[in-house]
C-alpha cells in the first residue's frame, strides 16, 4: 500500500483562512463555540473585528450570516455538520439558499469518521439535506491540498456553499499544485473495468482499493468527486462509457448522498450497474474510526467487494 | 416631542391608505393575512414616510437603514407601504400572490425591490437584522437595521438567540419592534403561549425597552427617536396594537382574520370603514 502522510482538512482550512483574512477584508467568520475545533483562533485573533462567536446558537448565527452577506461581506459560518445541516436547515433553505445570498457554510465531522463521539454528531445525512435546496453548492475535499484550494475556490464563487470536511487526519494524495474547479471532478486512476468515484475521506480508501484491484488484474479508475453538486455529469459519462460500471464511495449515508446523486445521473444518461459503498442506512455508534469502517462496510475489502459485485 | 400638526396628519393619512391597499390586495388575490398587516400599518407609516434613511430610487444604496419584516406573513403591509413610496408601481399590488408577480405570498427579497430580507418562517427576522447590523460595524456604516416582530415571532426559539446575542454584543443600531397584538392564528397569545412579562424579558436580556400605543402616530415617532439614541444597548419597542385594526370586524374577531382574505362584500365594508376614518 502506498503510504500518504496525514493532516486533518480543518488543521488546511484554518492556515487558509488566515491567508484569506489578509487578501480579502470582506471575509467574516462566524463560530458557535467550536472555534478551537474548527481551527478559526488563529483568524480571531489576527482579524478580532472580523471574528464572531455566536456561542452555542447555531440558527442565530446562520441567521447572521445571512444579514452578514446582504451588506457585501462574506461570511463563513462554521459548526459540526450535524448542527449546520440539521439545526439550521430552515435558516440554510429559506433565508440563505432562496436568496442566494452569499454564505459558506463550514462544516466538520462529516460522516462516521467522527469515530468517539457516535451518532449524535456523525452526520450522515448532511450532504443528502444540502444537496437538495435549490442554488446550493456542496463541496467535499479530500485531502489538505484539495481543501486549502478548493476553499478559494468557493470564497471566490459569489454564492451559497456546503463545505464538508472530516474530523481526522487524512492522507495528503495531492501534489501541491494541483488544480481544482469547483464542479470538476478530479481523475487519479484511470479504468478499464470499473470506476469508484469517490467523496471526502473515501477517496483515500479508494486509492487503496484501487490498488487491491490492481492485485487482482481489475483495472480500476477512481473519480474524485469533490463537487457533490453540481456534479460532474461530463465526467462520470466518460466513466460509464469506458468502463461501464460505477462503485460510489462516501462517508455518509448510502441514501441522498454521492451515491444517490451519482445513480439519479446515471439512470437518467446512461445506465450502467452502481453500487454504493457508504453507511447502509442506518446509525452507527461510537468507536474509533477504522474499526466502523470495518463494521459498517467502508473498507478498502469492501470497496473490492463492492467492485465484484458491480461487475458480475 | 412636539411634532407639526401637519406631518402626524400625513403620517396618518399613510397609515390609512396602506390598510385600504391591504384589503384590496388580499380580496383580489383571495387569500393572504389581512389583519397581522393592519395592526403594523402606523408603524409602517411612520418608519417609511419619516424616520428611516432610504432612497426608493436606489434601493441598494449601501447606507440606507434597513427594515426587516420579520412576520413575513404581514407582507401586504409591507408592499402597500413600498408601492406607496415609490419602491414599484401602484398596479402591481393587485397581483400579491400571483403567477410571476413580484409579491409572493411571503417576501422575496430577490424579487421585490425594497425588501430586505426574504421571511416567513418565523423567529428568524432579529437574527439576519443583528448580522446588518454587525455589517455596519465591520463595514464603517452608520445605518439603522429596523426589525418588525409578532407573537408567533416572541414565541419562537431563535429569537432568543438573537436577542441573548445581540444584547451581548452591544448593537445599539439594531431597533425591533414588536407588535404586540396579543393574538394568533389559533386564538389570544394568553391562551395559547404567553408572552408575559414581555418588558421583563428583553430588559433581561439587556435592551432597553419602551411600551407604545402602536396606532398613535406620535408615541412611534417619539420611540424612534429614543431608539436612534441608544449608543450600548439594543433598543425593544414594544407596540401595543390591534390585531385588524380599522376594521371593525377583524378587531372583533381578529384570530379568525389571521390568514383568510375578505371577500367582496366584507371588503366593501371594510374599505368604507377605512374611508370614513379617513375623512375623520
Amino acid at each position: 500500500m502506498t503510504v500518504y502522510p496525514g493532516k486533518a482538512l480543518r488543521e488546511a482550512f484554518g492556515e487558509t483562512l488566515v491567508e484569506l483574512g489578509e487578501q480579502i477584508p470582506e471575509i467574516v467568520v462566524l463560530d458557535a463555540d467550536i472555534s478551537a475545533s474548527l481551527k478559526t483562533n488563529t483568524f480571531a485573533k489576527r482579524y478580532p473585528e472580523r471574528h464572531i462567536n455566536c456561542g452555542v446558537a447555531e440558527q442565530n448565527m446562520m441567521m447572521n450570516a445571512a444579514g452578514l452577506a446582504t451588506t457585501g461581506l462574506i461570511p463563513l459560518a462554521c459548526t459540526y455538520a450535524t448542527f449546520s445541516s440539521m439545526r439550521t436547515c430552515e435558516q440554510i433553505r429559506s433565508f440563505i439558499c432562496y436568496a442566494n445570498l452569499n454564505v459558506k457554510i463550514i462544516s466538520t465531522h462529516g460522516g462516521i469518521e467522527v469515530g468517539w463521539d457516535g451518532p449524535t454528531h456523525q452526520a450522515t445525512e448532511d450532504v443528502a439535506m444540502m444537496r437538495a435546496i435549490p442554488n446550493m453548492t456542496v463541496v467535499a475535499p479530500a485531502d489538505a491540498v484539495a481543501t486549502s484550494a478548493l476553499l478559494r475556490r468557493v470564497v471566490a464563487y459569489a454564492g451559497p456553499t456546503y463545505f464538508r470536511m472530516g474530523r481526522n487526519p487524512v492522507p495528503v494524495i495531492y501534489k501541491p499544485n494541483q488544480e481544482f474547479t469547483i464542479g470538476k471532478a478530479i481523475k487519479l486512476r484511470e479504468g478499464a473495468d470499473v470506476t469508484l468515484v469517490a467523496m471526502g475521506a473515501m477517496v483515500s480508501v479508494g486509492l487503496d482499493a484501487v490498488e487491491k484491484l490492481a492485485a487482482e488484474n481489475i483495472q480500476a479508475g477512481l473519480l474524485d468527486m469533490h463537487t457533490v453538486k453540481p456534479l460532474d455529469g461530463e465526467a462520470l459519462l466518460a466513466a460509464a462509457r469506458n468502463t461501464h460500471a460505477i462503485v460510489t464511495l462516501e462517508d455518509h449515508n448510502i441514501i441522498g448522498g454521492l451515491g444517490g446523486a451519482v445513480a439519479e445521473f446515471l439512470a437518467e444518461h446512461k445506465p450502467v450497474p452502481v453500487v454504493r459503498v457508504g453507511v447502509p442506512d442506518t446509525f452507527a455508534e461510537s468507536g474509533a474510526p477504522h474499526e466502523l469502517f470495518e463494521k459498517y462496510g467502508m473498507s478498502a475489502n469492501h470497496v473490492v467487494d463492492a467492485a465484484h459485485r458491480v461487475l458480475k | 416631542m412636539p411634532y407639526e400638526e401637519k406631518l402626524l396628519n400625513e403620517l396618518q393619512r399613510q397609515a390609512n391608505r396602506i390598510r385600504q391597499e391591504v384589503i384590496r390586495m388580499t380580496h383580489a388575490a383571495g387569500s393572504g393575512h389581512p389583519a397581522g398587516s393592519l395592526s403594523e400599518a402606523d408603524i409602517l407609516s411612520a418608519l417609511y414616510f419619516h424616520f428611516m434613511q432610504i432612497d426608493p430610487k436606489n434601493p441598494a444604496w449601501p447606507d440606507r437603514d434597513r427594515f426587516i419584516l420579520s412576520k413575513g406573513h404581514a407582507c401586504p403591509g409591507l408592499y402597500a407601504a413600498l408601492a406607496l413610496r415609490g419602491y414599484f408601481p401602484m398596479e402591481k399590488l393587485a397581483t400579491l400572490r400571483r403567477i410571476d408577480s413580484i409579491l409572493q405570498g411571503h417576501p422575496d427579497m430577490t424579487k421585490t425591490p425594497g425588501v430586505e430580507m426574504s421571511a416567513g418562517p418565523l423567529g428568524n427576522g432579529m437574527s439576519a437584522g443583528a448580522g446588518m447590523a454587525l455589517g455596519a460595524r465591520i463595514t464603517g456604516r452608520d445605518f439603522r437595521v429596523f426589525v418588525l416582530i409578532g407573537d408567533g415571532d416572541a414565541q419562537e426559539g431563535c429569537t432568543w438567540e438573537a436577542s441573548m446575542f445581540a444584547g451581548f454584543q452591544q448593537l445599539a443600531n439594531l431597533v425591533c419592534i414588536y407588535d404586540y397584538n396579543r393574538s394568533q392564528v389559533d386564538g389570544p397569545t394568553c391562551e395559547i403561549l404567553d408572552l408575559e412579562p414581555v418588558a421583563d424579558k428583553w430588559r433581561a436580556f439587556n435592551w432597553e425597552v419602551r411600551e407604545i400605543d402602536g396606532h398613535d402616530i406620535e408615541q412611534i415617532l417619539d420611540a424612534l427617536a429614543w431608539a436612534a439614541q441608544q449608543r450600548e444597548r439594543p433598543a425593544l419597542i414594544i407596540a401595543h396594537t390591534i390585531k385588524g385594526k380599522g376594521v371593525s370586524f377583524m378587531t372583533e374577531n381578529p384570530a379568525a382574520w389571521h390568514g383568510k382574505a375578505p371577500n367582496k362584500e366584507l371588503a366593501e365594508r371594510a374599505l368604507k370603514e377605512l374611508s370614513q376614518e379617513a375623512l375623520a
